[in-house]
């Protein structure tokens, strides 16, 4: 009986059912005040005063600033740069400045509008081009975070030989993760016992790490606990070191439990956003259309901080050249600074992004070339042998022609499209069906994991239960289940006798972030290893043979921990053999394995409002093995939704680097009545080195629906579309201008 | 939630004499809330005197006659959605009220509200404005009478007195023989506040148009019949040039804006079209 | 400070408020059931969703004197020792992902059940449209409720 592979329950379900499960807001100390942000409304200047209005009892108000940081004011992260609370510079719209507590939360807001920052404005730049220019200088030496440049063969000379050079520029705009439940903290602080916080987030040890160096603490004297956790989608990657620093600093100086939470308009404004990019991509096909040479240039708005914009740009840089095989590649980019509140992760960090440029561009050529778009494409998928664009050889079986396959035959793309291009020629409803073929790597790129040296245990308590223990925090995609079972079944046990521990860094030892799509691949293994360590343990101490019972187990726990002690199985990180990367030439095996995927869209055009309806969508993908058919279905539909709204509703307005439209009511998020029934198919060839023989597919699914999407609308309207996302009015101006 | 309740006194009224009582001291009314409340949560709302108006009996029901349909103030937009009567005899309504937000909007929120509140992408207003729908209103003083069409004076100004509520909506059942047609354009398909939105009834004779009556929200500061294109299409015939001629005519009815949600350029040429679609319908 | 009694999940209660409290924060702080989520404060997202007298409303939106004498039914009344079947099918088809938008997913499908008894997809799509899920992308919600039988 094997419970990887089948749709156990989650595990965390019923709580969340019954609605007894606690998220942060849900908790209550006592004793316990709140806290507020006071944040500045200038985008990039000097902070000359602060002053406080008459109106409220100041005296009242516990009240912190960069003055009052015990430690270092940055927020260790990767660059020293991000402060928790600006001191002398503002560098964007919301920036911390101020941090006030109170007792009574809605008056706490009354006091909040009572703060006046005086700010001598400096001129701010607020998009690429400007950053590149450096109209402004507002980053290092030049607005850059950080470069990457990728060279395969010889580009110049390839062109040169070219049959066709097809040219494109492909723009994606900011997008919000507008998780349901917004960011929240709990802290208590105090020089003597050191400080705890409970909050929502995905990754307790970003938080342990960044929480140390604001108050000199040694890492004992800071615990960070993760609470039932309202999606995450990379929202809640780095940003709670920010909320858990100052919730803690309120708690600091007040001696209180202090609590934040932000409302939807200030979760909106102040946090971060997937990066807005820009890509020109030129492609050469050679006389039987075959890619021979690429040049890209790839370009992501980091916003004012670097924050995590390096690791997104690596990521966007290596997923830039697809699942393709070319001989001659040149990528260059660049993330830049801006005066935006500083841009972050989300679900697909940089893949997402450049996926889109060359999905978009490929349909692009095929239009060109007077191709099939998905005959293009199958013609240069890239085969076992062959050399991907950041280096790496693929050694391993890959399943990509059949995947794309499938999604052609489960779509019906050919026979739709014919069917298409005879209903449009009337009416003002346009159909369009529309392809994107691409792969996600899963875990940390290149040494990544590596340098994260991840560790995850497995412990047999007293209550005769085997705990997980993995800082890999649930947030909705089944961490608590899919460790269950895999867990149950390297040890042979039922699900009901695993525990997963909430991560606490006071209880469990760092198996790295919940991020990456790594949780499931990565940290599933450990968890594995781990199981398999604590029997061995038994093995040899001779309290089980090598063949066993569920109770013959059960009963080794209990002499082990009554006549030796603690049992624990460890397992810590070690890369793969076959993954070999150099940091320093930027090329190598940049991931473990990669998921393989082709998705397709359906939609209608309605040409007399511009609005676009995605009416069906296939997902096909290879995966490794569906550790959880339910949640691994969920999963894919969910980033599906997500694609969508990247596509055609999401759009970030901006005035002077700051979000206006932030407000659900004007943030368009799809409702079931915009996202049609998602078809999802896996397809299945196990990773050794994955927990179950799984990849990663948290971040796949948000790769593939704005490129397949736009394909389709540009087939339907025969337009060229560049841009997301594309909103009727948008829409409206492209026909109009190809109109005369 | 950014409301600092102190600022705030919200008290019910037993009765409909005590609520005009409490409107003539200076309290605001609202029953619903689904408009109100969202500026309280914003901390948006003036401080002040707040009465509850939503257990009066007088501002309930809806009453059908041959001659008449009378809508108390208080009926919200699903009990308007789910009455068969109603929405057979005044499709638009129908339609409007099961477009606004989702639900549990439709559940709570009113004909009166949405009226009194006088959002200009209002849902109501265009279709009370085609159905020629009279407005009755009661202070302390009595009841007057308004043609609805002279309730809406500008942005967010309307007839009503600060001692005055809405009683009720009347409309006259005498559509049965014309087209009905209803078209929002919102930015998602549910709980969406809309870019355009278009009330048309049109009654023909051998596609000759003999009355038209066309109303937009969203696209000005209020509400507004297109007394252009229907002064210029009644007793025309329905061909692709005068419906062409409608639709640039339109331009001299609504004045849509750039705003936060949408530009003028979208809102105008959408409204064109929605025009278009309608003429085309009724053809 | 007013006295406010509500029945609340069959059991009545009196609570002292501010008359223009919103019934989400009575239910969450006054009541201490924190089951009922506040997602956006504006109406938008459903998180907030109860059933106010037998009919769903957003409890962000319901100032608390409104709600006096009327009778409340959250996410904890749905189920007493075992789950409902409602909340039972959410379990078998991945209907909940984070949880938090589900107690407001799970009111909303209750009034929609309530309400008709053979519900097409097109009804509950429509039914939901007022609650929005970020993780789910609301298929297996659906199902969900298209599995959940004829009880409620």
């Amino acid at each position: 009986m094997s419970w990887v592979g089948k749709s156990a329950l989650r595990k965390e379900g019923e709580k969340k059912l019954r609605g007894i499960a606690k998220y942060i807001d849900d908790i209550s100390f006592e004793g316990m005040i709140y806290g507020t942000t006071v944040r500045s409304s200038t985008p990039r200047g000097i902070l000359k005063k602060i002053e406080f209005l008459p109106g409220v009892n100041w005296d009242e108000f516990i009240k912190v600033t960069a003055q009052d940081i015990p430690g270092h004011n940055y927020v260790a992260l990767i660059e020293k740069d991000q402060p928790f609370l600006a001191q002398e510079r503002i560098n964007h719209p919301e920036e911390p400045v101020m941090l006030l507590a109170h007792a009574n939360k809605h008056l706490l807001e009354k006091a909040r509008k009572l703060v006046k920052l005086h700010v001598e404005p400096l001129p701010p730049v607020f998009n690429i081009e400007d950053s590149l220019s450096q109209k402004a200088l507002v980053w290092g030496k030049n607005n850059i975070f950080k470069s990457y440049s990728i060279d395969r063969g010889d580009v110049e000379t390839a062109f040169k030989k070219a049959f066709v050079i097809i040219e494109g520029t492909y723009e994606t705009g900011a997008q919000e993760q507008l998780y349901i439940e917004p960011n929240g903290v709990l802290a208590i602080a105090n020089p003597q016992e050191g400080v705890t916080v409970w909050g929502s987030m995905q990754c307790p040890y970003y938080v342990h790490k960044a929480l140390l160096p604001l108050f000199d603490l040694p890492p004992d004297k800071v615990r960070v606990v993760q609470a039932e956790t309202g999606g995450g989608f990379g929202g809640k990657e780095e940003y709670p070191s920010v909320i858990c620093g100052h919730a803690a600093l309120l708690a600091w100086k007040s001696g209180r439990p202090v609590k934040i939470i932000y409302d939807r308009m200030e979760d909106m404004v102040a946090t971060t956003k997937r990066h807005p990019s820009k890509t020109k991509i030129k492609i050469g096909f050679d006389k039987s259309n075959k890619l021979i040479a690429m040049d890209i240039d790839f370009s992501i708005d980091g916003g004012a901080y670097a924050t995590l914009s390096s690791v997104v740009l690596s990521r966007g840089t290596l997923h830039a050249s697809g699942p393709y095989f070319c001989p001659n590649i040149k990528i260059r980019s660049r993330a830049v600074a801006t005066n935006c509140p500083p841009h972050g992760a989300f679900r697909g960090f940089g893949a997402p992004q450049s996926i889109f440029a060359l999905e978009k561009h490929l349909d692009l050529c095929a239009k060109k070339l007077n191709l099939d778009p998905a005959i293009l494409r199958k013609s240069n998928l890239i085969k076992t042998g062959e050399t991907l664009g950041c280096g790496q050889v693929i050694k391993e079986k890959v399943r990509i022609s059949e995947v794309v396959e499938r999604a052609l035959q489960l779509s019906s793309y050919h026979k739709k499209r014919k069917l298409f291009l005879k209903q449009n020629s009337k009416g003002p409803l346009k159909k369009g069906i529309g392809l994107s073929v691409f792969m996600h790597g899963a875990g940390f790129t290149g040494s990544g994991e590596t340098f994260l040296a991840s560790i995850a245990a497995i412990r047999a308590n007293e209550a005769g239960k085997l705990e997980v223990l993995t800082s890999n925090t649930e947030i909705g995609q089944g961490t608590n289940t899919i460790f269950s079972q895999m867990t149950a079944d390297a040890l042979k046990l039922d699900l009901k006798d695993i525990e997963v521990v909430q991560p606490d860094t006071s209880k469990v030892p760092n198996s790295g972030p919940t991020v990456a799509s790594r949780t499931c691949m990565v940290v599933g293994k450990l968890v594995e290893q781990a199981a398999q360590d604590l029997k061995q343990k038994l093995i040899s101490a001779q309290l089980l043979k090598e063949k066993y019972t569920r109770s013959e187990f059960l009963a080794a726990c209990k002499r082990y921990r009554k006549e030796i002690g603690e049992l624990k199985g460890i397992s810590q990180y070690k890369a793969p053999p076959h993954v070999v990367w150099d940091e320093q030439k930027y090329q190598g095996d940049a991931y473990g394995a990669y998921a393989w995927a082709a998705y397709v869209a359906e939609t209608t055009t309605d040409l007399r409002t511009f609005e676009t309806v995605v009416d069906n969508f296939w997902a096909v993908q290879e995966v490794g093995k569906v550790i959880n058919p339910t949640l691994a279905r969920g999963q894919i539909i969910g980033g599906v939704a997500q694609g969508i709204g990247y596509a055609l509703y999401e759009d970030v307005v901006w005035h002077e680097g700051k979000m206006v439209n932030n407000k659900m009511s004007n943030y368009i998020m799809p409702t079931t009545l915009d996202t049609p029934d998602i078809d999802v198919l896996f397809l299945e060839l196990p990773y050794a080195y994955g927990g179950g023989g799984s990849k990663g597919i948290g971040e796949l699914p948000l790769d593939g629906p704005a490129p397949a999407i736009l394909n389709a609308m540009d087939f339907a309207l025969d337009l060229e579309l560049t841009q997301i996302p594309t909103t009727p009015e948008r829409l409206m101006e492209k026909i109009e201008r190809k109109t005369p | 939630m950014r409301g600092y309740l102190p600022d705030y006194t919200f008290e019910s009224a037993n009765s409909l004499k005590e609520a005009l009582s409490f409107c003539e001291a200076g309290a605001k009314a609202f029953a619903g809330g689904t408009d109100l409340m969202v500026l309280f949560e914003a901390g948006l709302l003036a401080p002040g005197k707040y009465l509850d108006i939503s257990r009066l009996k007088e501002l309930k029901g809806i009453k059908n006659s041959k001659t008449q349909v009378t809508l108390g103030a208080l009926t919200t937009y699903s009990q308007i959605r789910n009455h068969l009567i109603l929405t057979k005899q005044f499709p638009i309504l129908g339609l409007a009220s099961r477009e606004v937000g989702a639900l549990a909007i439709q559940n709570r929120g009113t004909i009166g509200g949405n009226i009194a509140n006088a959002s200009p992408a209002a849902d109501f207003p265009p279709g009370l404005l085609v159905y020629d729908a009279k407005i009755q209103l009661i202070s302390t003083e009595g009841i007057r009478t308004l043609d609805y069409s002279r309730f809406h004076l500008g942005y967010k100004k309307t007839e009503l007195r600060q001692d005055e509520l809405v009683l009720s909506v009347s409309l006259k059942p005498e559509f049965q023989k014309y087209h009905h047609f209803w078209r929002k354009v919102g930015n998602r398909r549910a709980q969406a506040i809309s870019k355009t939105m278009m009330a048309g009834i049109a009654k023909t004779t051998k596609k000759t148009i003999q009355d038209i009556r066309i109303a937009f929200g969203s696209v000005g500061p209020t509400a507004a019949r297109c007394y252009h294109v229907e002064s210029f299409l009644k007793g025309k015939a329905i061909n692709t040039q005068n419906i062409q001629e409608a639709k640039q005519l339109l331009s001299k009815d609504i004045h849509p804006i750039d705003d936060i949600r949408s530009t003028g350029k979208y809102r105008l040429r959408v409204s064109q079209n929605v025009l278009e679609e309608f003429l085309c319908g009724i053809g | 400070m007013k006295k406010i009694t509500l029945t609340v999940n069959g059991k009545k209660v009196s609570v002292q408020v501010h008359p223009f409290a919103r019934l989400l924060d009575v239910i969450r702080e006054g009541l201490e059931l924190t089951g009922t989520k506040e997602g956006c404060g504006e109406g938008e997202c459903g998180a907030c969703s109860v059933l106010l007298d037998g009919e769903l409303v957003n409890s962000c939106l319901v100032p608390v004197l409104q709600a006096n004498g009327k009778a409340i039914l959250t996410v904890e009344g749905l189920s007493k020792k075992s789950l409902c079947p409602l909340q039972k099918s959410f379990m078998k088809c991945g209907g909940a992902q984070c949880g938090i938008c589900t107690p407001g997913m799970l009111i909303a499908s209750q009034a929609l059940k309530k309400k008709k008894k053979r519900l097409s997809p097109k009804d509950i799509r429509e039914g939901l449209a007022g609650n929005l899920c970020r993780c789910t992308g609301y298929s297996q919600i659906i199902e969900s409720i298209q599995k959940s039988g004829d009880r409620t």
